[in-house]
């Protein structure tokens, strides 16, 4: 419906395409993203899950150009916005894309507000980039803001400054600029972390809420499955900055297909389960993405590595699509999955 | 906000009373816990061919003779309500505030340091605009540049700055500038603003610019620092993903808040300057406070050396008062606390 104007009619509103990042250190090259490719459509919400170091966040700052001023950070493959291809395209026109088409929420909204700037301030000025308005007029816009992101007396409260907020106010208004102008896109980088859990409902909804209001396209990036599970259509799991898993929300936590979406699902707490019982953690630590091992990456902590013949160490396994809609890259075979998942992982939960 | 102002300012009144009584212990007490008396003191004032009489005479009449805490009353006496000094066979009325007369020209310290001020407070202000510039400007270009040449290039020239001592830079731009090249004055003159304000600054150029290479290279070096921090920062993050432009980000977002700690030291910088330029006034024979009490010093003449040191206390006194306050317009934390 919405793509008249787009002559590719096929690309979805966001499109990534084999989005490499990398970062060269004084101790090697850091492959944080190594081949993402993913899409997501107006309305739609996408969850991206990982453990730390996974390559989520990283990818998320290509998406916004905020790679562009590092200087030892280089971006490679397509990033395809409302048709627009955003890796190619010049610094100057990224800059007026971001804020604007595209916004971006924080993890911590203490240190991602500038702390000498009043709250009103700081939306007023990301509104006023973007449109040729008075201060006045900007700054009714921001309490109209505060206001619609459920910040009481936002008339008052649009003067001080962010450290006489609370977290959760504080993270509503940052919401409040990420979204003064109307972005289409919306990155959540890992938006309740920081939160008290009573504080992560509410943002929870708030996002969910104003999603609905400005129809935009979110991209939720968590190494929560709770919140993935509350908010997602779709969930993309990374491990070393690949793609391991992709498919529905209800897809990924109904069936999931890869021994490390496995590990995630086990290392959540549940209340259902008794106490006595002990959590399931995924067993080593993150690899180092310098030396990322070869073959699927996630083999040295992979319980059914053995299982593959040897192919989950020499081979990377390719993203395939398993069932309809739903992609796995592991070297097991569907069936073998299933019946492992069925019969060894599920009960276990 | 106004209680905490009242609270400094009394602070303020009360270090000053502190530096007074410790400035008149170091110079009227010392001497005579090491054993001289009232007129092994006072021979320092009169003709070498001087006999014990007129000694005593000129003890009695700098008041030596009297106990410590008189002397130091009259002092204080003279400063918080005037007094009356006699000076040969006439009395003279000194004014409040009285810092006393010299023992040597008999003339009153006051209009001495007041006619000194403005060629200090010339030479600071001047210096201290340059540097603030120059420091500030380079800091930043350094941190935005960390690793290239420029960047290593400055830091080396700001080493270099912060290393070399007054008295060579001095000496060395007034042998390229002014005896070589005729470029600027060869120091030794001082030209009112009110006067002549070209010549002001043509007078001042070298002191100004060598005192700021000085200073400039410390505050490069911070400012850097600063900056190099602050970008990295999460809201400069933020400052970027609203779409900014980068000089923006840098500006309005990063020197901001990297500039908390220049404004700081630069406040006590030039509240310690504005005491006396001690090397750059000499080097360049400027008649500032520095010269003043430079000269002071050598001559033995306490009442000027008290006087200078109780001006620059009060500037060091105020000046912190005023970051103190600067702070919390800077630093909106600061504020409701």
């Amino acid at each position: 419906m919405s793509d008249w104007w787009n002559p590719d009619t096929a690309r979805p509103f966001l499109d990534v395409r084999d989005l490499r990042v990398r970062f060269t250190t004084d101790d090697g090259v850091v492959k944080s993203v190594d081949g993402l490719t993913c899409s997501l459509e107006r309305g739609r919400t996408l969850g991206i899950v990982g453990e730390s170091g996974s390559g989520k966040s990283v990818s998320s700052l290509a998406v916004m150009g905020l790679h562009r001023t590092a200087t030892n950070a280089s971006v490679s493959g397509e990033i395809w916005l409302d048709g627009e291809e955003l890796v190619s395209a010049d610094d100057e026109h990224v800059r007026r894309l971001r804020g604007k088409k595209m916004a971006m929420i924080f993890q911590d909204p203490l240190s991602a507000m500038h702390p000498y700037y009043t709250v009103g301030d700081q939306i007023i000025e990301a509104y006023r980039i973007h449109h040729q308005v008075t201060r006045r007029v900007a700054r009714k816009h921001a309490v109209e803001m505060l206001g619609r992101v459920g910040i009481p007396r936002p008339n008052s409260r649009v003067d001080d400054y962010p450290h006489q907020f609370s977290g959760g106010m504080r993270q509503r208004a940052m919401i409040a600029m990420a979204l003064s102008c109307d972005p289409e896109l919306l990155i959540a980088d890992e938006p309740t972390t920081a939160l008290d859990v009573t504080v992560q409902a509410q943002i929870l909804d708030l996002i969910r809420d104003l999603q609905r209001e400005f129809g935009s396209a979110v991209v939720i990036i968590t190494h929560d499955l709770g919140v993935v599970a509350e908010l997602a259509d779709d969930v993309l799991v990374m491990y070393a900055g690949r793609c391991v898993e992709r498919g529905s929300a209800e897809a990924i936590f109904r069936s999931p297909a890869h021994p490390y979406t496995w590990g995630l699902l086990g290392s959540m707490p549940r209340l259902d389960r008794e106490r006595s019982e002990r959590l399931l953690p995924i067993r080593g630590t993150p690899p180092s993405l310098i030396n990322v091992p070869g073959g699927c990456a996630f083999h040295p902590r992979c319980g059914y590595a053995d299982l593959t013949g040897g192919a989950s160490a020499s081979e990377v396994p390719r993203l395939t699509e398993d069932q309809a809609r739903h992609w796995v890259a592991c070297h097991l075979g569907a069936g073998q999955r299933s019946r492992i998942w069925h019969d060894e992982i599920e009960p276990n939960l | 906000m106004a209680a905490f102002v009242v609270r400094r300012l009394l602070g303020a009144i009360l270090m000053l009373f502190i530096v007074s009584i410790a400035t008149f212990a170091i110079f009227f007490l010392v001497p005579r816990l090491g054993g001289a008396t009232a007129d092994d003191l006072a021979s320092r004032y009169v003709g070498k061919s001087a006999g014990a009489a007129q000694i005593h005479q000129m003890a009695e009449k700098l008041g030596f003779t009297d106990p410590l805490p008189v002397q130091y009353g009259h002092f204080v006496t003279g400063l918080v309500a005037g007094t009356d000094y006699s000076t040969g066979p006439t009395t003279v009325h000194c004014p409040a505030p009285c810092f006393g007369y010299s023992f040597i020209t008999q003339n009153p310290v006051l209009p001495d340091l007041l006619d000194r001020l403005p060629v200090t407070l010339s030479l600071a202000a001047g210096g201290a605009t340059i540097w603030l510039v120059f420091g500030v400007a380079t800091g930043v270009l350094s941190a935005l540049r960390k690793g290239t040449v420029f960047d290593r290039a400055a830091m080396g020239v700001a080493l270099a700055g912060v290393s070399l001592p007054i008295f060579f830079t001095g000496l060395l731009s007034l042998s390229i500038f002014s005896y070589t090249l005729g470029v600027a004055a060869p120091g030794n003159s001082y030209t009112p603003i009110t006067e002549n304000p070209l010549l002001w600054a043509y007078d001042l150029i070298l002191p100004w610019f060598t005192l700021a290479f000085l200073y400039a290279a410390g505050y490069a070096r911070l400012t850097r620092a600063g900056m190099l921090e602050t970008m990295n920062e999460d809201f400069i993050r933020t400052a970027r993903a609203k779409g900014l432009p980068e000089r923006t980000v840098v500006v309005k977002h990063g020197l901001r808040a990297a500039l908390t700690p220049i404004v700081t030291i630069f406040g006590l910088d030039l509240g310690l300057l504005l005491g006396g330029a001690v090397l750059t006034e000499s080097t360049y024979s400027l008649p500032g406070l520095g010269k003043y009490a430079v000269d002071a010093i050598v001559n033995n003449d306490l009442p000027k050396v008290l006087g200078v040191t109780l001006i620059a206390a009060f500037f060091i006194v105020f000046a912190n008062l005023i970051v103190d306050l600067l702070y919390a317009v800077i630093d909106p934390r600061v504020r409701v606390a």
